[in-house]
């Protein structure tokens, strides 16, 4: 797997609907300069840069990393720009630790955004290529189909989306750069939400926001800063939207991609030897879905994990702590802050929603048509 | 640095118009060619590069990867970039040792909207982007900066085009004619022509190289580098992002045969010969270069395609693939192969 990679440094901007006091220059940077300052490094000691972010047509800036490399200290330097939809924040933590792990860099930072008040993210999902009409508006125009799916094929009540919901938003309250805060959450208020796309409901799917996340990324001796968190596998797997037979409940893709880095790092039983995951979950039913898909649970089986608790902070496979995608959503970044929790978590540095003694933790993103997928597995100890 | 190199290059014959084809089609027969040229039909790790203003909706990678047939599910990743900079990911990736060998592809339909316009939305788009500063007028503005001769530039493009013709990839254009500027000083010939195209490129490692083909063009030195956005911050007649990339790559460590530099104006080849410090006795673009094909996304993937060719064919010993990004060459990646 080549040379040993490690997270540094992390640096997040606090996640919110519209960031009317900075460009989107000033929002990456803002990032960028906590992570250095949380690596203690300044723009120097960084050999590479690497920007993700989701579709161009989000701010209508095309190949914004032109633009971004003076306001991240690229001048002079290599940087790249990544772009594999939804997961493209995963995708781009991916490719600056492969630069470390292939021995190009010793240290490399790692930036994904989106400032989606500058433009309509919904409108620009839903415009398709003039031969191909589409139907369906907005992400969760596409998805909801595919969760009915999963309810009709697991059995699970209806009640379990908005559980959920209810347990992401309680743990947000805990994050200080999460969006949504919504104090005396409960089902109740969930269920009283407008139903958008039947059965996702207001409360059960990711807001729209501004942000940035940032990470510095090294190689093993040029290590710096309080504890770092070591990464121990990471995979990357695609397949195509259209293929005839293609399980978009319960992708291969992602259980190909969950099994390659669960290989690397040592995983057999990942229920009960994962502390703590981050977890792309746009959509409140994601959960299960992804317990199944990630081998935290046998098919059909994962909405009963969600139902007993043990996906809460206190239970025994805490899932999104952060309150996850569904309490903060700036796309391009919403990956990239699930590996960058994952790495928090290991590094005993995520504050009041900080599991006890995490030592290992899974980052994971997923975009398109469910059909990228992008994860790593970080922890405390040195491989 | 584990030994890799260029195995295989496949590119459309590029068109100057619409002709109807989707980018997943426009991609299938270069991924069909590399295939049948290497015999493998699975890869270690797939990347593309490809840019979504050009068709006018997000998400163009997904459809090609339709056209690959991504199944069962495949190691892959995507630059929203020149796919030059993809191939340098799958480089990368070749390096950590546990794959052997990667698919870079790379496609662009420019016919079909205004290029010229598109690029201005790459500017900062607070402050350069609502000045409609199109494409075509800032490189005017380096070419001011040059003060190129015109008879060197209107040679460029003779040789360029005269290339291009000989090229069955490239387009068929006459020899420059006319005295009106586009935006002087750029004469319309100076300018690379809109172009539709794809290409593919198969990398493989160490002794899977040699046993795919005879002649493995191997990456000797690859490497990039970034300016400054603003041009205000830039010395336009000098590249100093290619200068340093060049010397990164080590391209001065040897005699350049044959140099293929993403030269998208004419006055651009003087500010990258000088850069990249070629000698007269380099040949440079003997495929014409973008000047006779710029299928944009992909022009970059070529330029590395076809030095490598000259290797593959065994007719060159050591040759440089240049590929550029960014308002007047602000981002530029060089890449050294040897036989």
């Amino acid at each position: 797997m080549g040379n040993r990679c490690a997270v540094i440094g992390i640096g997040q901007t606090h996640y919110t609907t519209k960031r009317r006091d900075v460009s989107i220059a000033g929002l990456v940077r803002e990032a960028a300069l906590r992570a250095l300052e949380d690596a203690e490094l300044t723009w120097k000691d960084i050999d590479a840069v690497v920007i993700g972010k989701a579709p161009d047509l989000f701010e209508g800036v095309m190949m914004p990393e032109a633009y971004l490399a003076d306001a991240l200290g690229a001048a002079g330097k290599p940087m790249m720009r990544v772009h594999t939809a939804g997961s493209v924040g995963g995708s781009t933590a991916l490719v600056g630790a492969s630069l470390i792990q292939g021995g190009v860099h010793g240290r490399v930072l790692v930036v994904a955004f989106e400032k989606q008040s500058e433009s309509n993210a919904t409108w620009a999902l839903s415009t398709h290529l003039p031969f191909s009409a589409s139907l369906v508006v907005g992400a969760g125009g596409y998805f909801a189909p595919h969760i009915r799916e999963y309810i009709r094929r697991s059995g699970a009540p209806e009640h379990i989306g908005h559980l959920v919901a209810v347990k992401d938003r309680r743990n947000a309250l805990k994050n200080p750069y999460a969006h949504l805060k919504i104090p005396g959450i409960d089902l109740r208020m969930v269920e009283s939400t407008p139903m958008l796309w039947e059965p996702i409901r207001y409360l059960d799917t990711c807001p729209s926001s501004d942000g940035a996340c940032a990470m510095v990324l090294s190689a093993e001796d040029k290590v710096t800063g309080a504890a770092p968190a070591w990464v121990l596998g990471t995979a990357m797997r695609s397949e195509p939207i259209f293929r005839a037979g293609r399980d978009t409940v319960n992708p291969q893709g992602g259980k190909d991609c969950a099994a390659d880095v669960y290989r690397q790092a040592g995983i057999t039983d990942p229920r009960r030897e994962i502390d703590v995951a981050e977890v792309y979950v746009p959509f409140s039913w994601y959960e299960p879905m992804w317990l199944e898909n990630l081998g935290f649970a046998a098919e059909g089986e994962g909405w009963k994990l969600t139902e007993s608790g043990a996906t809460a902070l206190e239970g025994d496979i805490p899932w999104n702590a952060s309150g996850g995608v569904l309490s903060s959503n700036p796309i391009g970044a919403s990956g990239l802050i699930r590996f960058a929790e994952a790495a928090l978590q290991v590094r005993g540095m995520a504050g009041e929603h900080q599991v006890d003694g995490a030592r290992r933790a899974l980052g994971h993103a997923y975009g398109g048509g469910a059909q990228f997928f992008a994860m790593w597995m970080v922890g405390s100890d040195r491989p | 640095m584990r030994e890799v190199a260029v195995v295989a290059f496949a590119q459309t014959r590029h068109s100057a118009t619409d002709e109807g084809q989707s980018e997943p089609e426009l991609i299938l027969p270069s991924l069909e060619e590399v295939r049948r040229k290497t015999g493998l039909r699975k890869y270690g790790f797939t990347c593309s590069g490809s840019c979504d203003y050009l068709a006018g909706a997000p998400f163009s990678f997904v459809s090609a990867l339709d056209a690959l047939g991504a199944w069962p599910p495949i190691s892959e990743s995507h630059v929203e970039m020149d796919a030059a900079w993809a191939l340098y990911e799958a480089w990368v990736r070749l390096q950590h040792g546990d794959v052997d060998s990667a698919l870079v592809y790379g496609f662009g339909k420019s016919s079909q909207g205004d290029l010229r316009e598109i690029m201005t939305l790459q500017l900062d788009p607070y402050y350069l982007a609502p000045l409609g500063l199109d494409q075509v007028s800032y490189a005017a503005l380096q070419a001011s900066a040059v003060k190129a001769d015109r008879a060197r530039l209107d040679e460029i493009v003779r040789r360029s085009r005269a290339d291009g013709r000989a090229n069955p990839h490239a387009l068929d254009l006459p020899d420059p004619a006319g005295e009106d500027f586009e935006v002087e000083p750029l004469r319309p010939y100076d300018i690379a022509p809109v172009t539709d195209g794809a290409a593919a490129v198969v990398l493989a490692a160490g002794d899977l190289a040699r046993e795919l083909c005879e002649n493995p063009a191997w990456i000797t030195g690859i490497a990039h580098r970034i300016e400054p956005h603003y041009l205000g911050m830039r010395d336009l007649a000098r590249s100093a992002s290619a200068a340093e990339a060049a010397r990164a790559a080590g391209v001065g460590k040897g005699h350049v045969d044959v140099a293929e530099i993403h030269t998208q104006f004419s006055h651009e080849e003087l500010i990258l010969r000088q850069a990249l410090e070629l000698g007269e006795d380099t040949l440079v673009n003997p495929s014409g270069g973008p000047l006779a094909a710029n299928p944009v996304m992909a022009t970059g993937l070529i330029r590395i395609g076809e030095a490598a060719q000259r290797i593959l064919d065994g007719g060159a010993a050591r040759t440089v693939g240049h590929a550029a990004g960014g308002p007047c060459l602000q981002h530029n990646l060089v890449t050294v192969m040897e036989a």
